[in-house]
C-alpha cells in the first residue's frame, strides 16, 4: 500500500511539473511537441524489457518483443521527426 | 547495489526529459532539449539492458533493430505536410506496446498465481483498456488524416450511448474478474475485443477539423498508458515520462478545444450539428455579391500595400502552397511590404502545423504570430491573404449567437482594408456553414488552387 501511495505521489508530481513546463511551450513548437512526446512515451520500451525477460512464459516473451518493436519505431521516429523538424527552424536563427 | 544504480539511472533519465522539455519553451534552445531528451532515453535503455537479467539479449536487440529501422524509416520520409499523420502513427504505436506490456505482465501473474495485488490488477487494467483505445482510436485518425474520403464524420443513432455502454461492460468485466479469477483468458479477450471497439467508437465521429482535438487527446492517452505500465512494473521512470506526455497532451487538448470554443465532451460524444436548412441557403447568400478577381488585380493592390497579413489554413497545406506562400513574401519584403503571418491555433490539422510548414520553406518564427498576438493590428493593415482557410477567419463566429460556431474565437481579418480570399470553391469549411466574409465589400476572392493562385501573383508582382 505504501508503495502504492508513493507512486500516486511521483504520478501527481510529475503530471504537475509537465503542466507548468508545457504550458511555456510557444503555439510555434506544438508539433514538434507533439512529436517529441511521442518519443517519450516510447519509455515503455523499458517495461517491454522488463516483459520480455522477466518470464519463461512463451506468451508473454514474445508480446514483450512486439512491444519492444513498437516502442522503439516510438523512440528513434520520434526523436528523429523532432530534430527534422527542430532543424527547421533554427536555420533561419542563424541568418 | 545493483538496484540502486538502476534507480539512479533512472532518476538521470527523468531528470532529462524533463529538462528537455523544458528547453522546448525557445526554438533556440529546442534542439538541444531534443537531444538531452534523447540522450536520457538513451541511459533508461542501457540501464535496463545492463541491470535486467536479460534472458535473451540478442532477441531484445533484434527487436530493437527492427522497430528503429521502421521509426528511422518514418522520420526520413514523412512530408511535414503528412506530420499529423506520423503524429498519429506513433501514438498508436506507444498506446500498443503499453497495452502488450500489461497483457503480458497479466498473463505472467496468472501463470504463476502469484497472490492477489490490487495495484497490478488495476493498473493492468487501465493499461489495456487506455492502450488499446489509444491504439484503434489512432490508426482510424491515421485513416481519416490520410484518405479524404475517410475524413467526414460518421455518426449513427445511440453513438454517444454504445459509448457509455462499452465502458460499462468494460469496467463491470473487470470487477466479475477480480471475483472469479479463473475466468481470466474471457476476461483478457473481452477487454481487449471491447477496448479496440470504444477506441473505433469514439473517433468515428470526429470530422477533419476536430482531428487536432483528437490526435492531442490521443497523445495524452498514449502518455497515461506509459504511466499506467509504470504502476504495474513499479518503475518511476515510465511513471514520470508517461505523466509528463499524459499533461502534454492534455494542455493541447485544452488549447485546441478552447479554440474551437467546445467542450471536450462535446467533442468526443458526438460531432458539430449542422443546420441543414442553413446550408441551401449558402447560393443565395453568395448569389451576385462576390466579388472574384484575377492574379493580376491581385498583384497591384499588393503592389501597393504597406503591410500585409497572411492566414494559413488546411488549404495551404493540401495544396503544398507553404513554400510559393515564403517566395511572395519574401518579394513583398523586398518592395519594403511588413508581412507577417497570423496563425489560428487550430488551422491545420493538428495543433502548430501551419508553423511547421512554414518553417520548412524558411519562414523565420518570428514572423509568425498566435491569434492572440496579431488581432489587434489587423484593423490597421492594408492586404490580409486568406489561403485555403475558411472558418478560422468567419466574422458569423463574433456574431450570431445560433451558428455552430458561435463563440469560437477568430482572426478579425474582415477589419482590413482589403481581404484577399483565394479559396477553390465556395464549398464550406468543417463547420459547414457559408462565410459572410466571402461578400464583404473589402473582400476579394480568387478562386484556384492556392498554389497555382500564389505562383499567378508572383508571376504578376515581378512582371508588374
Amino acid at each position: 500500500m505504501i508503495e502504492l501511495i508513493m507512486y500516486l505521489t511521483i504520478f501527481m508530481l510529475a503530471i504537475f511539473v509537465g503542466y507548468e513546463i508545457i504550458h511555456k511551450i510557444p503555439p510555434t513548437l506544438h508539433t514538434p511537441l507533439m512529436s517529441g512526446t511521442n518519443a517519450i512515451s516510447g519509455i515503455v520500451i523499458v517495461g517491454a524489457i522488463i516483459a520480455a525477460s522477466t518470464d519463461n512464459q512463451v506468451v508473454s516473451t514474445y508480446l514483450g518483443y512486439i512491444a519492444i518493436i513498437f516502442a522503439s519505431a516510438n523512440v528513434v521516429g520520434g526523436y528523429l521527426v523532432t530534430r527534422r523538424m527542430l532543424a527547421m527552424f533554427r536555420k533561419k536563427d542563424k541568418k | 547495489m545493483s538496484a540502486s544504480i538502476l534507480a539512479l539511472s533512472y532518476l538521470i533519465s527523468a531528470t532529462l526529459f524533463i529538462i528537455g522539455l523544458k528547453k522546448l519553451t525557445s526554438p533556440k534552445t529546442a534542439n538541444a532539449g531534443n537531444s538531452l531528451s534523447a540522450l536520457g532515453m538513451l541511459i533508461a535503455i542501457i540501464a535496463t539492458l545492463y541491470q535486467q537479467n536479460v534472458v535473451d539479449l540478442p532477441g531484445i536487440l533484434i527487436s530493437i533493430v527492427i522497430g528503429s529501422a521502421i521509426g528511422l524509416f518514418f522520420a526520413i520520409k514523412v512530408k511535414m505536410t503528412q506530420m499529423p499523420e506520423l503524429v498519429a502513427i506513433l501514438n498508436s504505436f506507444g498506446g500498443i506496446a503499453s497495452a502488450l506490456i500489461a497483457i503480458a505482465t497479466s498473463i505472467t501473474i496468472w501463470s504463476h498465481s502469484s497472490e492477489f495485488n490490487l495495484v497490478i490488477y488495476v493498473a493492468s487494467f487501465f493499461g489495456i483498456l487506455i492502450g488499446l483505445v489509444t491504439f484503434s482510436g489512432s490508426v482510424l485518425a491515421f485513416l481519416k488524416l490520410h484518405n479524404y474520403h475517410f475524413s467526414k464524420s460518421i455518426t449513427y443513432p445511440l453513438q454517444k450511448y454504445l459509448n457509455i455502454i462499452l465502458l460499462l461492460v468494460i469496467i463491470s468485466s473487470f470487477f466479475v474478474y477480480i471475483y472469479y479469477p479463473e475466468f481470466f483468458i474471457t476476461y483478457i479477450s473481452l477487454i481487449t475485443i471491447l477496448s479496440l471497439l470504444l477506441g473505433i467508437n469514439l473517433v468515428l465521429p470526429i470530422g477533419g477539423a476536430d482531428m487536432p482535438v483528437v490526435i492531442a487527446l490521443m497523445n495524452s492517452y498514449s502518455g497515461l498508458a506509459a504511466a499506467a505500465t509504470g504502476f504495474i512494473l513499479g518503475n518511476s521512470v515510465l511513471i514520470i515520462a508517461g505523466s509528463l506526455v499524459g499533461a502534454s497532451g492534455l494542455i493541447l487538448t485544452q488549447i485546441m478545444c478552447r479554440a474551437m470554443n467546445r467542450n471536450f465532451i462535446q467533442i468526443l460524444f458526438g460531432s458539430m450539428e449542422v443546420d441543414t436548412t442553413e446550408q441551401e441557403n449558402i447560393a443565395d447568400i453568395y448569389k451576385d455579391n462576390i466579388i472574384s478577381s484575377s492574379a493580376d488585380e491581385i498583384a497591384m493592390i499588393l503592389s501597393a500595400a504597406k503591410n500585409v497579413i497572411m492566414v494559413p489554413g488546411y488549404g495551404m497545406a493540401t495544396a503544398q502552397a507553404q513554400h510559393v506562400c515564403a517566395d511572395l513574401a519574401v518579394d513583398l519584403k523586398e518592395m519594403g511590404c511588413d508581412v507577417k503571418y497570423a496563425i489560428h491555433p487550430v488551422a491545420g490539422r493538428m495543433p502548430g502545423h501551419m508553423n511547421v510548414l512554414l518553417a520548412e520553406a524558411d519562414v523565420p518564427y518570428t514572423d509568425m504570430y498566435a491569434m492572440d498576438e496579431i488581432n489587434h493590428e489587423f484593423s490597421q493593415t492594408d492586404v490580409v491573404i486568406v489561403i485555403g482557410a475558411n472558418d478560422v477567419v468567419n466574422p458569423v463566429a463574433r456574431e450570431t449567437s445560433n451558428s455552430p460556431i458561435a463563440g469560437m474565437p477568430i482572426l478579425n481579418v474582415d477589419k482590413a482594408k482589403t481581404v484577399v480570399i483565394i479559396k477553390r470553391s465556395l464549398s464550406p469549411g468543417f463547420a459547414g456553414i457559408p462565410n459572410p466574409l466571402f461578400v464583404n465589400d473589402n473582400s476579394i476572392m480568387l478562386f484556384d488552387d492556392a498554389k497555382k493562385a500564389i505562383i499567378n501573383i508572383i508571376k504578376a508582382i515581378r512582371e508588374g
